[in-house]
């Protein structure tokens, strides 16, 4: 998967990696049921100040019931949230230290852009010079200045999305909650303001949590990803955490996209695994410290851009990692191009290789038997 | 698309039908004959006498402060019961509570009639009011029908509504009460005053439930009509119907300008939109 990671991970903190820091947002055990459907189950959930935030799961995986919980528009069934220390179980939405980015902006559509912007500082009570000087610094950092006096049906797509933006960070709150930000936006727009977005954040210091369906969206701007699937969590981390190392087949497959080899643990030692797969017809060796048993029935999940395709059979030894195929089905990217290989077993697999070299004529062609290899540490061993 | 003879012809019939009893109306009220069927010559004389007619005006303002005041309670309630339905989830006993406000647009006025009048006068058995019969329960009657249509009208409104709107105006500080004035108020205004003018409107000419539960002394318009066509009809009544289907046509015309006027404002707006991005 081609996403750039913003540079900022490097040189940030990584609150949650200290035992001493306090989480910001904490999430108890919460369970929120709609009549027999549980929507959220179970989810417990620390957030540190300053991050950014995402929720990430398909659609029913409770993503944004959790967010709306969080706004204070849905009770929790069971379990608190914590907010700065503070429980929010009795507290309604309009005296939550919390704001919102609706997904469909939610605009006012009777007022101007000023009037959206100062409607919540109006609220609060604030003097009308603060709230004027408010408003042209909201305005001016989405870079709508200009814009002011215009209602927001005189707006493009783009434009409300930063109106939005602008009116939920204009009352300076603990916590922006975001749903689905960039989801109206066209594919061009929405990679632009990916950046735009994560700038903003560090700019004003606010923590954001971001509900998407789009793993590349969330990939791009997140310190950490909880990844949902109906109602509970598979796995939370970095994205070079949930993209590397999933922690079970469901987070494997939803983000990027992966071979799986179904096989059984021969070896489990503290430096490496082995394990024995049919579908592979190959004896897979993994480079990272065996947690199960051996004799346990699991899956080794390899990306295919850690996959190498060649004409002639590698050097690997003992034949481990490699099986040998026919070439299927080619999609030329222009950047990549994406190889689907019929192994000998039957197991389809799938190789995406960078196009290095600008060749009219391709190396590899349709139905060429060919070689797949990947190194000890490209595989993770997954028993879920 | 070329129009077909047969579609040009279907178009016409269904106009002649609709419009020749009113064109027909309009022209009778300007015969000088005092026979309604018989044309003699073109003159005012009717609408002269109209205005000198005091019971007639007398009905009619009767028939107008009615309509005013109910529509105008009608409203409050029907937005209220419009804002219950659309909004308030699945309360307990909303199915029964939707059936009951809806009740009254299919319920055969006669019954509703009937029932209203029953209701007035154990009601003044019991604890001496409404007295009698007369403005103030033609009133209250009217209110309890022309609330259904309000109902109606304001929660189909509230549905198509984002209702994130006012989550937002929630998030962002506003309590209910305000996010209810400030937000939804405004934003559903048109529906109130099409269900405003439609409450007024069939406040305006309803005959069957006010004859049950109107009193000696308050008359209203469509009743004095209504009468006095069974007496013999008279050309002052189709001098009347010709300045009420002239008020019409001026609201609907104006509407119409207006409405376009939005229209083309609406698309350079849009416009603007899309060049500003």
């Amino acid at each position: 998967m081609a996403t750039a990671q913003p540079s900022r991970t490097q040189t940030r903190l990584e609150p949650w990696r200290d035992p001493d820091e306090k989480p910001y947002v904490r999430i108890e055990k919460v369970t929120k049921k709609f009549g027999d459907f549980t929507a959220v189950d179970d989810v417990s959930l620390s957030i540190y100040r300053g991050e950014f935030f995402s929720l990430l799961g398909g659609s029913g995986s409770g993503k944004t019931t959790l967010l709306r919980m969080l706004a204070g528009f849905e009770r929790p069934t069971e379990g608190k949230i914590f907010i700065d220390g503070i429980d929010m179980s009795n507290v309604p939405p309009y005296e939550r230290p919390v704001n919102m980015m609706f997904q469909s902006y939610a605009l006012f559509p009777h007022m101007t852009v000023e009037s959206n912007i100062a409607f919540g500082l109006h609220q609060d009570k604030v003097g009308k010079a603060e709230i004027k000087e408010r408003v042209a610094d909201a305005l001016n950092l989405v870079q709508l200045s200009q814009f002011g006096k215009r209602k927001p049906h005189q707006l493009s797509g783009g434009q409300r999305q930063r109106v939005a933006l602008a009116r939920a960070l204009v009352k300076r709150p603990k916590l922006l909650l975001l749903d689905e930000p960039l989801g109206a936006l066209d594919k061009k727009l929405r990679e632009q303001t990916q950046f735009e977005l994560v700038n903003i954040q560090e700019k004003v210091g606010i923590t954001f949590i971001v509900v998407t369906h789009d793993q590349e969206e969330a990939m791009t701007m997140s310190s950490r990803i909880a990844v949902m699937n109906r109602g509970y969590i598979a796995q939370i981390g970095t994205p070079t955490e949930i993209y590397e190392y999933p922690n079970s087949r469901f987070t494997a497959e939803f983000i990027g996209s992966v071979n799986m080899f179904h096989g059984r643990i021969m070896e489990s030692e503290p430096d490496h695994s082995l394990i024995r797969s049919d579908e592979a017809d190959c004896d897979l060796y993994v480079s990272h410290p065996g947690h199960v048993a051996p004799g346990t029935e699991c899956w080794v999940a390899v990306r295919p851009e850690k996959i190498a395709i060649t004409k002639e059979g590698p050097a690997t030894e003992g034949g481990r990692n490699q099986a040998m195929g026919t070439v299927k089905e080619i999609a030329y990217l222009g950047d990549v191009s994406i190889y689907e290989i019929e192994l000998d077993t039957g197991k389809r697999v799938r190789v995406t290789a960078p196009m290095v070299t600008r060749r009219t004529e391709m190396p590899i062609t349709w139905e060429d038997r060919v070689y797949l290899s990947w190194r000890p540490f490209a595989g993770s061993v997954l028993t879920s | 698309m070329p129009k077909s003879w047969f579609l040009r012809a279907g178009l016409l019939t269904g106009l002649l039908f609709l419009y020749i009893p009113i064109a027909l109306l309009i022209v009778l009220s300007f015969n000088d004959n005092r026979s309604v069927s018989v044309w003699s010559e073109f003159s005012f004389r009717w609408y002269g006498e109209l205005l000198r007619d005091d019971q007639l005006l007398s009905a009619a303002w009767l028939s107008i402060r009615v309509a005013f005041i109910s529509a105008s309670f009608a409203v409050v309630l029907g937005t209220m019961a419009g804002m219950m339905l659309a909004r308030f989830g699945m309360f307990k006993g909303r199915a029964f509570f939707s059936g009951m406000v809806s009740a009254p647009l299919v319920m055969p006025e006669v019954i509703m009639g009937l029932a209203m009048l029953l209701l007035f006068v154990s009601m003044e058995q019991m604890f001496g009011w409404p007295e009698g019969r007369g403005m103030l329960t033609i009133i209250l009657a009217h209110i309890t029908f022309t609330m259904s249509f309000v109902t109606v009208v304001v929660q189909s409104r509230l549905v198509s509504m984002d209702a994130s709107l006012e989550e937002a105006a929630m998030d962002l500080g506003a309590r209910p009460a305000k996010v209810f004035f400030v937000i939804t108020l405004p934003l559903i205004a048109p529906a109130i005053v099409s269900g405003w003018l439609l409450a007024f409107t069939l406040s305006l000419d309803d005959l069957v439930i006010t004859s049950f539960v109107s009193g000696p002394g308050s008359t209203t318009l469509p009743q004095i009509v209504f009468s006095s066509v069974r007496l013999g009809l008279s050309p002052k009544v189709n001098a009347l119907a010709t300045i009420v289907v002239a008020i019409v046509a001026i609201g609907i015309i104006a509407a119409g300008i207006y409405n376009a006027q939005q229209e083309k404002q609406r698309r350079r707006d849009e416009q603007m939109a899309q060049q500003g991005s």
